[in-house]
């Protein structure tokens, strides 16, 4: 089943500059009926710049080629197996874009007076409910454009929370496995980011935690699973011990895949987690679009929410509340990256309850899956079942002299997508596996076979690993001198 | 790989030179560049900047992770490696030398005994 990256057609594709002729012409607006500016009149000296040396004149199925051919060299979920650790890729059903594509949405200006928008805000609403009733929590703010600006708003919340009681505090606790996002949000945040050494079964110490959680700290940034694919299973403890000392738990709930419809962060004593619609709610990850990371509070919280506000009036009217004088201010412009809040809603709509506790149980079982059939191929750092992900490492090809990178470029070649790789940093050599429920038993067979033959491949001929990837436009690249020296400038720039 | 008898070593894998009895030199180890692979950049801190022992002074940043930099002495910073701005390869190709990181002027070279020795730091590394 490997080898499915061979192509007969692969184009290379070069800049576009200096291709073309200069008369030659794309798409030429019609003609508008407003009367013609003359530029050096209406704009200041400085700004006017005459013909531009060397930028191509194309037709427009030049430009589509270029775009398409390179996009071409891309990999996406539509295309195979995307196991990349810490990210959920899972398949982004149809449906969700017929959705988002409907006109009542698509064609509502920002702008648009409430009485106007009442579907738009309806949908905001009712997607806030249903994350409220997925998480065990009392309020939610969809406007975070994705989990790290979640983070952030989360932060600001505690800070005001404790700012009203007295006494913002100095530091935020986080695990030395949390995703760099966690201290980088704490940092902006104001706060001094310490580290909290997790105990060798990859969890939370609760002895370490007893030590740092002092009356400066205001927070413990927790994830649950955490990024070595396990469960904090001291949850309620650890919020205990927290809460016990005056501080908030903020759970980065980047990982609730694992237990959609099965367990809540209401329940583990969690006072605010952020959600990632672009990992367990099924909307696409980039290709440019945006992401989104609502933010779920306890009540007590809840007054310092981003604003405006959905509420709903006795008439069942929406509307948008802008006095909250608490408020930590807005966190996105509008209603937030709504495309995407309705494919979110549209799929917890077509999943159902039922069906959001079968993707925690898939996504758990294909990952227990792997991590079954590659244990006697590759060293587990971590005893015991995972959740939605598994770490693997390097150890035993690094006898040979193959390395996680290479591993990672050899799949490639096997035609999927790397595991996210050496993250965790508190594991030499990480592989970070997480195949999502959305994948069948064929292609999990297909890439832990990809995965065998690279390990058998690393012991019997380490060169044509540590060569790979071949099959690609473009082969090992030099990672180290792009980094160090990049050229970021086109030709035309100089 | 390298261990010089004549440096002092730090849990967080840096080491230092002593010059001209209180003047401290600092970079990372040979084992801290090989396990952080090719380094693409480092941050330093400003000349003039007080450090506490222990405390981050900057960061390498390599193609596989980016990691703080502990200063194992407190003192005032003097000097930074002026080369690595170009050239922060040197750390991987002389972490001794060459990809020296910052020069300190010590506030208590006596703090210089809480470090380790060259035979100890090598078996905290070769422990993994
Ligand atoms: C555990 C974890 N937390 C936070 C984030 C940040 O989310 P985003 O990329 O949406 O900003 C990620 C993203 O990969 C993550 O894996």
């Amino acid at each position: 089943m490997s080898g499915q990256s061979q192509r007969g057609i692969n184009f290379t594709e070069g800049e576009i500059f200096g291709r073309g002729a200069p008369d030659r012409e794309g798409y030429t607006p019609p003609r508008s009926g407003l009367p013609a500016i003359d530029p050096e009149s209406a704009l200041p000296a400085g700004t006017l710049r005459g013909q531009l040396e060397g930028f191509p004149s194309l037709s427009e199925p030049e430009v589509t080629r270029h775009y398409t051919r390179m996009s071409q060299w891309n990999f996406a979920v539509d295309l195979n197996f995307y196991p990349l650790g810490s990210c959920t890729m899972k398949y982004n059903p149809r449906i969700n874009e017929a959705v988002a594509r409907i006109g009542g949405f698509t064609t509502l200006h920002p702008m648009a007076p409430q009485e106007q928008a009442q579907g738009t805000l309806q949908v905001i609403d009712d997607l806030e409910k249903w994350l409220c009733q997925i998480s065990g929590m009392d309020a939610a703010t969809l406007q975070p454009a994705a989990g790290a600006q979640g983070e952030l708003v989360g932060l600001l919340m505690i800070r005001a929370a404790l700012t009203a009681r007295g006494n913002p505090r100095k530091k935020v606790l986080l695990p030395d496995s949390s995703h760099g996002t966690n201290p980088a949000s704490a940092v902006y945040c104001g706060y001094e980011a310490v580290t909290l050494p997790s105990g060798p079964d990859g969890r939370v110490d609760m002895a370490q935690l007893d030590r740092l959680m002092d009356d400066e700290t205001a927070a413990l940034m927790v994830t649950n699973p955490n990024t070595l694919g396990i469960f904090e299973s001291d949850i309620i403890q650890i919020s205990k011990l927290v809460h016990d000392r005056g501080g908030f738990i903020y759970c980065d709930g980047a990982n609730l895949n694992a237990f959609l419809g099965k367990a809540r962060f209401g329940d583990m004593g969690v006072d605010v987690a952020h959600v990632n619609l672009h990992k367990t709610f099924s909307t696409p990850h980039g290709g440019g679009g945006p992401g989104s990371g609502p933010v779920v509070v306890k009540q007590e919280l809840a007054p310092y929410l981003p604003f405006p506000v959905v509420a709903q009036g006795d008439d069942g009217a929406y509307s948008l509340e802008y006095d909250r004088p608490q408020s930590v201010g807005r966190a996105h412009g509008f209603f937030g990256n709504t495309g995407v809040l309705l494919r979110a809603a549209a799929y917890i709509l077509s999943m159902g309850p039922q069906g959001l506790a079968q993707v925690a149980e898939a996504a758990v079982v294909n990952a227990n899956y792997i991590r079954a059939r590659l244990g006697d191929h590759y060293h587990i750092p971590y005893p015991g079942r995972c959740m939605h992900e598994l770490v693997i490492t390097d150890k035993l090809q690094s006898e040979y002299g193959v390395s996680t990178l290479d591993i990672a470029k050899a799949l490639i070649d096997r035609g999927f997508h790397p595991p996210t790789i050496y993250f965790p940093t508190i594991t030499r050599g990480a592989m970070m596996i997480e195949p999502t429920e959305t994948e069948s038993l064929e292609t999990l067979d297909s890439f832990c076979e990809a995965m065998i033959e690279i390990a058998d491949l690393a012991k019997a001929d380490p060169e044509s690993i540590k060569a790979a990837p071949v099959t690609t436009v473009r082969t090992r690249l030099d990672e180290a001198t792009a980094a160090r020296r990049p050229q970021l400038r086109c030709s035309l720039c100089g | 790989m390298e261990f010089p008898k004549d440096l002092k070593y730090s849990k967080e894998h840096e080491w230092v030179r002593v010059e001209d009895g209180d003047t401290a030199i600092i970079g990372i180890t040979d084992f801290a560049q090989d396990e952080l692979g090719d380094i693409v950049f480092v941050e330093a801190p400003k000349v003039g900047r007080d450090l506490k022992a222990g405390e981050s002074f900057g960061v390498a940043e390599s193609v596989k992770t980016v990691s703080d930099l502990y200063s194992p002495v407190a003192g005032q910073v003097i000097e930074v490696n002026p080369e690595l701005e170009g050239s922060p390869e040197l750390v991987n190709e002389s972490p001794f030398d060459k990809g020296w990181i910052i020069k300190l002027k010590m506030e208590d070279p006596k703090e210089l005994e809480n470090l380790l020795s060259a035979q100890d730091y090598r078996n905290l590394a070769q422990k993994g």
